[in-house]
């Protein structure tokens, strides 16, 4: 075992890098996606941590100290998110003092972001559509921007370029103007952050888990454009448009996984899912909607030595058979309320696994409890490697001795 | 009956359940007939779900098709359907959750199955939930949450009807995301349903119908 910072990053990477290869490690590795537990082990509201970067870095980085896991998260992406959302008015969450709380955590507003007739418009340009129809529908502050003239028709001197400015000059379009300036300066001190966390965690023996964000198409469609509802009626009621949007969106999928592991020279791309999972549609729309664009986008990456890291939320045994599709030793599944074990007899010697144990144990349960899951993980799904220990999902409202038990039996009992 | 209309329907054939709803209103079909072939629709849907052959997007296609037949029915209706409802249901999402679509397919299974469900809303405080049971004086009440903050949510809803005296005399149902058994055993529920089916099943046995 190293002792000095370096030794020890150099110890846990190879720890998780070899359990991703499908190569037995030293041991299993642990990780965790701490959410707002951070904050609350600290006393902090999530509002304070919200908002006020010092804060947010001292709860995750003393969390990250005591417990010590592989590799952390850089929390200022997904955390820091109170001033630039208050700037831009934003629509589609409820955070700590914008409808919630001040310390629940940041919930989704669902709804139809884009309308049912709006597919061709979409289609056609997303861009022009996301200027002059979504933006403005999710950003309150950006409402002027509706009644921007269609920009890719300010070509050159007499061709839209005379007349086509005018809508710059109103005053709301000023103002709106004026606020992505702020969005900006509160986007630099995101990026800022973000980028110094990275490096003292590297400087104290971290490595990080991801360095990239994706989604898969059909869930950005229907997460941020058509809601819930509306995606999954339109399987029904216009298939067709659902497959081409789908397809349209892959490629910006794909830009921000490559864009966010360049900036953050990280190849792993952390990737939520939601929609496809069991029950949310059956195996035939999983096999038609859902599966294909992922599918590729996720190709896609490892071709560029990327590692995607889907999380596969909820319950998705019955799509088991179906996910195996991808190169053997490149990626990493992490599991909510899937059938862990089951998932091992079909992933085992292809993908590595990580998860599941539930947040109702982490938050209700006793140590005990959770040593003796933690224990039955470890035989039956860390055997032979493969496997990282996780909670199912984001640790948010865990208990700490709790929390506490999953790390000590992890690196006590988790030894190959 | 009309075994057509009740076929297509089933089958989640929109438009032509559509228009031969409108067809049949145009020959002079009886439109109580036809709601109550749109109910039995229904159940067969309910039954596919059950059996894991049809999933959440099916159900709320079924919602949607059930949606139209109301609304071109509905207006030719005298009065309310007369029928009794089967026992009355509360349901809401508790303080803090904000989540709606979960309840929402729960109420609506709930409703077409024939019981009286009085849905109160999202980020639903404890206090607003003891006043609604009391007025409404439910057999059931419906518990919702997609995240972990609803645990304790749960939990202080459930304590404050114990503490008003009204625990005792209903049953109290949780489901959602984070949910499972062991959250149905720290809040101090019932049961716990896996989906709206589910749920549906748990009024029966609690309250028949």
């Amino acid at each position: 075992m190293g002792t000095t910072p370096q030794e020890l990053y150099a110890e846990r990477e190879k720890r998780v890098l070899d359990t991703l290869a499908l190569k037995k490690p030293d041991r299993v590795p642990i990780l965790v996606m701490a959410s707002w537990y951070p904050a609350k082990r600290a006393g902090m509201t999530i509002e304070e941590v919200m908002y006020d970067p010092e804060k947010l870095w001292k709860s995750q980085w003393d969390c990250m100290i005591e417990l010590e896991p592989d590799m952390d998260q850089n929390p200022f992406g997904l955390r820091l998110l109170g001033p630039i959302l208050e700037t831009l008015d934003f629509r589609q969450l409820k955070w700590p003092g914008h409808g919630v709380a001040p310390n629940l955590s940041y919930q989704f507003v669902e709804g139809e972001y884009m309308k049912a007739d709006e597919y061709d418009r979409f289609l056609e340009d997303p861009t022009d559509f996301m200027l002059r129809l979504y933006w403005p529908r999710v950003f309150g502050a950006l409402k002027a921007f509706e009644k921007l003239p269609p920009l890719r028709n300010i070509i050159t001197y007499a061709v839209g370029t005379p007349f086509g400015f005018g809508a710059f000059n109103a005053p709301d379009m000023r103002e709106a103007l004026e606020t992505l300036m702020k969005a900006g300066e509160r986007s630099a001190v995101i990026a800022d952050y973000t980028r110094r966390y990275s490096e003292k965690t590297r400087e104290a023996g971290f490595p990080l888990q991801f360095g990239a964000f994706s989604q898969a198409p059909f869930d950005i469609l229907s997460d941020y454009f058509r809601g819930m509802k509306g995606s999954m009626l339109d399987m029904y009621r216009r298939p067709d448009k659902v497959l081409k949007a789908c397809e349209k969106i892959l490629p910006f999928a794909i830009e921000m996984a490559r864009g966010g592991a360049k900036m953050s020279g990280n190849p792993r791309v952390f990737i939520p899912l939601h929609k496809g999972l069991d029950g949310f549609m059956s195996q035939d729309q999983f096999d038609r909607f859902f599966w294909p664009t992922l599918r590729e986008l996720m190709v896609t990456l490892i071709n560029d030595g990327l590692t995607p890291c889907p999380l596969w939320e909820g319950n998705c045994t019955s799509r088991l058979e179906a996910i195996k599709d991808i190169p053997a030793g490149k990626a990493m599944y992490a599991f909510e309320a899937t059938d862990i074990f089951k998932a091992k007899e079909v992933l085992g010697d292809r993908i590595c696994i990580r998860g599941n144990v539930p947040l109702s144990l982490l938050a209700t349960g006793k140590p005990e409890d959770v040593t003796a899951y933690c224990k039955k993980l470890i035989d039956a799904v860390g055997k032979e490697g493969g496997y990282i220990m996780d909670a199912s999902a984001g640790l948010d409202d865990a208990r700490e001795e709790n929390v506490a038990a999953m790390f000590k039996i992890t690196k006590e009992y988790g030894i190959y | 009956m009309n075994e057509k209309l009740i076929n297509l329907m089933a089958d989640l054939m929109e438009e032509e359940t559509i228009a031969l709803v409108k067809e049949l209103i145009e020959k002079g079909e009886n439109p109580m007939d036809i709601l109550n072939d749109a109910r039995s629709a229904m159940e067969v849907v309910g039954k596919r779900f059950e059996s894991c052959e049809y999933f959440i997007p099916d159900l709320m296609m079924a919602g949607e098709i059930l949606r139209g037949i109301s609304d071109i029915v509905k207006p030719l209706l005298e009065k309310e359907s007369g029928s009794a409802k089967k026992g009355k249901v509360l349901i809401g999402t508790v303080a803090g959750d904000i989540h709606d679509i979960g309840k929402d397919i729960v109420t609506f299974m709930l409703d077409v199955s024939g019981y009286d469900v009085l849905d109160i809303g999202i980020d639903v405080p404890v206090a607003t939930f003891i006043e609604k049971i009391k007025e409404f004086n439910p057999q059931v009440v419906a518990l919702s949450g997609f995240l972990t903050l609803a645990y304790d949510s749960m939990k202080k809803t459930v304590e404050a009807m114990e503490a008003e005296g009204i625990r005792q005399n209903m049953k109290i149902m949780i489901g959602g995301g984070q949910m499972d058994d062991e959250i149905r055993k720290y809040v101090a529920a019932d049961a716990y349903g896996k989906d709206a089916i589910a749920a549906v099943n748990l009024c029966k046995q609690w309250i028949g119908g």
